[in-house]
């Protein structure tokens, strides 16, 4: 006998996401749905406007993941210009999207994600002692693992678990035998918990140096970057690297241990594979490392694609092999259409109720998310992307840096594919990216300091905005990101955007293959049916961010469906 | 409205503020008083005392005495009222606060964690009860809705319902919840029970990038919809959360929210132009400008008029205390100001030209199209230091007083 659950909302993401899940009788996932339950329509938006004007707006497609589509919308519109930004914007381009990176992804595993692997009111039992021994296992110089101060966090900890308003923590799925960690590592998760909370302020701080503030920078422009008096300051990059410096410091002793901490505890469910998921994986390659331009020279993620797990070959990215389709989602159309030719037509067809509760029509339509495919393949997009792309590809540092921490956990390569190895995908290029910021701190330093200030290359716009199509391909924090822009006579013609969690949360396709994370709960066991917590920890290492996912329409003038929710 | 000064906007004065008198200062030394003694006596949602915290996070006395003081400032109490602020701060764990989110992008929430004022703040936000914050809290599904009814049953009329995000005006663009409940119904029953309403960010309040032309999904700003219930807009993208926290101290100080302007803007934060306070200020009155991205001038920091800074139509307080942790803003990064915290910005201000000059297609500034208003009301008046008084004391003049008697209603809306 089976049955279905519904989950909504999923919270500790961004947006509004649904997912259903049809149990067996042994509580086993056997089905799996995902949907985008929100809709704003900025593409839409976006259409007649100057493109100079292009990037604040499509920034604002997102404020977690903040920066992300305004960078790649203003390279979208460079490269419809053909304009190469000079050495020092990309620099600070560079720094500005790694700043999001050291932000995200830490906030992410700890005030996201955390709680789907650390029982926080189990660490009240611990033995402070004993987790400072715990604490040592994992690195050698642990963050902040003191007696005293884990006394201190129980303490706190304490005060709040008697009282009976828990806020932010109430109602949790404290004491489900899915969670793993003993007292003492749930203890060092908690204490970490509170510790990210004030590092990620630190992380804000070094966006807002270049960027101006954090969330929604503004310093970047058509043809370069504005903060020209902020890359002549040397107070300002100082402060720069050594907030820099102190991030690292967090992700090195806190973040990766607490990673092997995970691999240590959740060692079976890695290696039964659980969340794997689709096992195709897509990258466009970010972080440019030289001044070829975007898609030319050498990038710090490599891009490519990786079919079924099979780390020994690489598929070089072709753009032209991105489509799009809409049979399962609240569009009219079913063509498979590349961005530049995109339409999009809603077409609203609501739930069906069943008593109380309303469930998606999974037979027909059921998201505002868009179905794409890359080479009419499925595929992932994100953190664990990059990497297996760039381990296939024999990339030197990500090779590195992944052996690294699986010989310390003493795990093979294939535990990468898992929910547990998406995580720890994150953690690992946290580290990389912040090694990488370092060299490119003291290279625009070196600059300012030899008289080099150019920040941004002038263009006639009058000639080059009269006709003309590009495209911007990056990597946001969850995946590969592109924007597609149209452009005529100075005016935005038509805006399509792909985004990471269109790729990773989309709803089945035209041929009825599911999307990357309706596949990757396919398989996982229930502890207790009525508490999601282990399709939550699935979902929340892909990162959910649903306002990025859902936004592309055209429908000027058309009536939305008549059926009414409720 | 509970308002506390009863004074008009002085149409001189670009604060928006004028002087109480000293017995209108005691008369609201004894209220807060009064208000404090009777929170300090009622029972704490939550066991999270600012003391220990402070400690834990080995905070000073000294460093929170000097929050105490420029919190004073910012919501423009005189020195006298830093102890009782320095006391407010400390009950504020007798608020319930419920956080909802529609069409947004989860950029408010995000500015809450970064506490852009001096570190304190961010301490604060652990001291407010957060019942409910989707973002953040634990449980999904159904465990989370059970969440929201328990905190909405038993703070019934008591809680604080801060919204983030448009609202749709059809279902079908955003629903939540096991029972697929539209956004519009939610944040009807939501607000039906709660004590007022803060929109925070530029989307909640007047509709902001959602409600932009063509305004697809016909998004609304929680004004066009709640009636009948305090309402405070915190607008800009996103908010700036010392405002935030403003709003929210000086309702536990003196049990009423903040004196609003004719927006519904608490006026401690957008009673002054950005242009006013502006560091690039002299340059603008020497005439001396950035003409080109990356020039001499911008080396120079000229001013950014000429390259589309909105200082000058702007109402907010970033010039003051700037983001994260005061580190840098929109104007210091050598770009300029968009607009964000004004109605409707992105139509009528985010782009990097000159007002005069915007290649802007959409129909919508002044009800004429903007080179149609340049031409009638000519570049000067527009560009004009005063011009940005001017208009917003002609505003203010128009509807500050029906805003304070009747506070959801919300002035007339541009042409889409």
């Amino acid at each position: 006998m089976s049955k279905r659950i519904v989950v909504d909302p999923i919270t500790r993401i961004e947006g509004h996401l649904r997912i259903e899940a049809v149990l067996d009788e042994t509580n086993t996932i056997r089905d799996a749905y995902a949907s985008g339950t929100m809709f704003r329509g900025i593409e839409t938006i976006l259409k007649g406007r100057d493109p100079r004007d292009a990037g604040l707006l499509a920034m604002r497609i997102c404020g977690v993941c903040t920066g992300v589509h305004y960078w790649t919308s203003i390279q979208a519109v460079e490269n419809a210009f053909g304009v190469r930004v000079p050495n020092n914007a990309r620099l600070v381009r560079n720094l500005i999207a790694g700043s999001l990176y050291l932000h995200d992804h830490p906030v992410h595993f700890y005030h996201l994600h955390a709680l789907d692997w650390v029982d926080v009111i189990s660490a009240l039992k611990a033995d402070p002692r004993k987790a400072v021994d715990v604490a040592y296992q994992f690195t050698d110089t642990p963050w902040n693992a003191s007696v005293e101060h884990f006394q201190k966090v129980q303490q706190r900890l304490s005060g709040f678990a008697a009282q009976g308003r828990l806020g932010i923590f109430a109602n949790g799925y404290w004491g489900n035998p899915s969670y793993r960690f003993s007292p003492e590592e749930n203890l060092i998760a908690v204490s970490h918990y509170l510790d990210a909370l004030a590092m990620q302020r630190g992380a804000a701080k070094m966006m807002a140096i270049f960027g101006g503030k954090n969330p929604h920078p503004q310093s970047i422009v058509v043809g370069g970057v504005t903060c020209v008096q902020d890359i002549e300051n040397p107070s300002r990059i100082s402060l720069f690297q050594t907030l820099l410096a102190e991030q690292h410091r967090f992700i090195r002793q806190a973040y990766l241990p607490d990673i092997l901490m995970a691999a240590h505890a959740y060692r079976e469910e890695g290696l039964s594979g659980i969340g794997s998921g689709l096992k195709s994986y897509l990258a466009y390659g970010f972080f440019e490392m030289d001044n070829q331009g975007p898609g030319r020279g050498e990038t710090l993620f490599p891009s490519g694609m990786v079919r079924e797990g099979d780390l020994s070959k690489v598929y070089d990215f072709n753009p032209s092999k991105v489509t799009e389709d809409v049979l399962h989602s609240w569009y009219r159309g079913q063509d498979s259409l590349h961005p530049y030719a995109g339409v999009t037509d809603p077409s609203f067809t609501g739930l069906k109720k069943e008593g109380e509760i309303a469930y998606l029509d999974t037979d027909g339509k059921y998201s505002w998310i868009k179905a794409p495919t890359y080479d009419d393949q499925r595929v992932e997009t994100g953190p664990l992307a990059r990497l297996v792309v760039g381990y296939a590809r024999g990339d030197a540092r990500i090779r590195k840096a992944v052996d690294g921490l699986l010989q310390r956990g003493g795990l093979p390569a294939t535990v990468l594919f898992s929910t547990l190895g998406r995580t720890a995908a994150r953690a690992i290029e946290t580290d990389l990216i912040a090694e990488a910021m370092a060299g490119w701190a003291q290279e625009l330093a070196k600059n300012a300091a030899t008289g080099d200030l150019s920040t941004w290359t002038p263009f006639d716009f009058a000639k080059v905005s009269r006709d003309a199509q590009g495209c911007g391909l990056s990597e946001a924090p969850r995946g590969a990101l592109g924007h597609w822009v149209k452009i005529r006579d100075g005016k935005i013609e038509n805006y399509q955007a792909v985004v990471p969690t269109t790729w990773n949360a989309s709803p089945r396709d035209r041929k009825g293959r599911r999307g990357a994370y309706e596949e990757a709960l396919i398989g996982t066991r229930l502890a207790n049916a009525d508490q999601p917590l282990e399709i939550l920890r699935t979902i929340h290492s892909f990162d959910p961010c649903l306002a990025c996912s859902v936004h592309i329409v055209d429908f000027r003038g058309r009536a939305l469906g008549t059926y009414q929710v409720l | 409205m509970r308002v506390i000064g009863k004074r008009e906007v002085a149409s001189s004065s670009s604060e928006g503020f004028v002087a109480r008198t000293g017995q209108e200062y005691e008369a609201l030394r004894l209220r807060c008083e009064r208000r404090l003694r009777e929170l300090e006596a009622s029972e704490p949602l939550n066991q999270v005392s600012l003391p220990s915290l402070l400690r834990d996070r080995g905070m000073s006395r000294r460093s929170f005495l000097k929050w105490a003081s420029a919190t004073t400032a910012l919501l423009f109490l005189p020195a006298s009222f830093e102890k009782l602020v320095a006391r407010a701060a400390s009950v504020m764990n007798r608020v319930p606060v419920i956080w909802v989110e529609y069409q947004d992008c989860a950029g408010n929430s995000e500015a809450v964690l970064r506490a852009d004022g001096p570190t304190i703040d961010e301490l604060l936000l652990d001291v407010i009860s957060l019942e409910y914050q989707e973002t953040l809290m634990a449980p999904s599904g159904f465990q989370a809705e059970a969440q929201l009814k328990d905190a909405v049953e038993t703070f019934r009329g008591k809680y604080i319902l801060i919204v983030e995000g448009s609202i749709p005006a059809e279902d079908g663009f955003g629903f939540n919840g096991p029972r697929g409940e539209g956004f519009l119904e939610n944040l009807k029953r939501l607000s039906r029970d709660a004590l007022a309403v803060i929109a925070v960010g530029s989307c909640a309040s007047y509709g902001g990038i959602p409600a932009a032309y063509p305004n697809p999904t016909k998004a609304m700003g929680v004004w066009d919809i709640v009636k009948g219930k305090p309402i405070v807009n915190i607008p800009a993208c996103p908010m700036n959360p010392a405002n935030l926290l403003g709003v929210i101290l000086h309702y536990v100080l003196t049990g009423a929210l903040p004196e609003l302007d004719y927006l519904l803007r608490p006026k401690f934060a957008f009673g002054y132009r950005i242009h006013d306070n502006c560091e690039r200020r002299a340059h603008f009155d020497a005439g001396e400008y950035v003409e080109r991205w990356g020039d001499e001038g911008a080396r120079n920091n000229f001013c950014l008029y000429k390259m589309g800074c909105k200082g000058p139509m702007t109402f907010n307080n970033c010039s003051i205390i700037r983001y994260n942790d005061g580190t840098n803003w929109p104007i210091g990064v050598g770009r300029g100001c968009i607009g964000c915290s004004e109605p409707g910005f992105w139509d009528k201000y985010a782009y990097e030209r000159p007002m005069a000059g915007a290649n802007i297609p959409v129909p919508g500034l002044f009800e004429l199209g903007i080179e149609k208003s340049v031409d009638i009301l000519g570049v000067g008046l527009l560009t004009a230091a005063g011009a940005g008084i001017a208009i917003h004391a002609f505003l203010s003049a128009k509807y500050g007083k029906k805003s304070e008697e009747a506070p959801s209603s919300a002035p007339p809306k541009e042409k889409p």
